[in-house]
């Protein structure tokens, strides 16, 4: 393999990063979720990286199970977001600021 | 060589759609960019070594979950545009600042622990031995055994709980509406006012969305104005 290890982990920083940018700025739940998605995929290629950088599986297996977390998570952070439109008509979290003083 | 083609060609779509997916003012527009993007990571774990996790990687993310946020969308509408109202002022600006600063760390990181330089990378032949997928089932089930099974139980309990949440009624928890100011309104009565309604100025809009679930308040197999998940 010809390209160095840390291209990829240089990649994977810029996307966490837009991932971060992403959920620090937008307004949308939905987006904001896909934002925070974004940032999973970005650990995972870090992940994946450091395990052929080190000739290993470890690395891999954690992807697998952060990929599993991140379904668990999809799963009620989706639930949680149809039922605070249901309840605000809205998908935007500055809405949601009942315990904002 | 080949792995260095495959890297500057899909890295720079990786990195485009990412942008794509943070700036694009339509929901589904930055679903379908993170879709792209998901593609291209897969490739890259092709590329390291890890043709396992490109193919759950695609199934699973690319289409799994992506349909279910695409699903969420559409269900939750999609012409509704985003305010552009910063609560926070130079919110937009800080975070772009601080994106930058993040950047510079891990990349100073990344240069102080691995290095750019083209290192000598240890040979996956051996641990790949019977093919990845053999390989990392060999290390699952053995070493990671544990952690395995409690995932089982974690997405037990997420669907479960997802399933609780999408099926609780909107009537049982009053709807609260942003009112004009900012502040929220007051709901309107209880359950048994929505009777006498019909010249009742709170009528607005909590009542006249709840009219089914006033009607059917205590039993709860009436499935009118329960919203699908």
């Amino acid at each position: 393999m010809r390209t160095p290890i840390s291209y990829f982990l240089v990649v994977s920083a810029l996307l966490f990063t837009m991932g971060t940018i992403g959920v620090l700025v937008r307004k949308n739940a939905l987006v904001i979720f896909m934002s925070v998605e974004l940032q999973i995929n970005a650990v995972n290629l870090a992940l994946v990286a450091f395990a052929r950088q080190h000739g290993n599986l470890t690395g891999q297996v954690l992807a697998f199970f952060v990929m599993v977390v991140a379904a668990a998570e999809v799963v009620v952070g989706l639930a949680i977001i149809v039922s605070l439109y249901r309840k605000r008509r809205s998908a935007n979290v500055d809405d949601a600021h009942l315990l904002r003083w | 060589m080949g792995d260095w083609i495959v890297f500057w060609v899909t890295a720079p779509i990786s990195i485009a759609a990412a942008g794509a997916m943070v700036l694009a003012r339509n929901a589904v527009h930055a679903a379908l960019f993170l879709i792209v993007n998901f593609f291209t990571l897969a490739v890259f774990f092709l590329v390291l070594g890890s043709p396992f996790l490109f193919v759950v990687q695609i199934i699973v993310y690319a289409g799994a979950i992506m349909v279910l946020f695409l699903f969420v969308i559409m269900l939750l509408g999609v012409d509704r545009q985003e305010s552009l109202i910063e609560r926070i002022k130079g919110q937009r600006l800080l975070a772009l600042l601080l994106g930058v600063g993040l950047v510079a760390e891990v990349v100073a990181a990344v240069r102080l622990g691995v290095g750019f330089h083209r290192g000598v990378l240890p040979n996956f032949g051996p641990v790949n031995q019977g093919g990845n997928v053999r390989a990392l089932a060999r290390l699952l089930f053995n070493s990671y055994f544990f952690p395995f099974e409690v995932t089982s139980v974690l997405l037990i309990v997420a669907a479960i709980g997802a399933t609780i949440h999408g099926n609780r009624r909107i009537a049982e928890e009053e709807t609260i509406d942003v009112g004009p100011e900012g502040v929220p309104e007051e709901p309107p009565g209880g359950p048994e006012v929505p009777a006498a309604v019909d010249a009742g100025t709170p009528a607005r809009s909590l009542v006249a969305r709840s009219r089914g679930a006033a009607a059917g308040y205590a039993p709860p197999a009436s499935d009118e104005g329960r919203v699908a998940p």
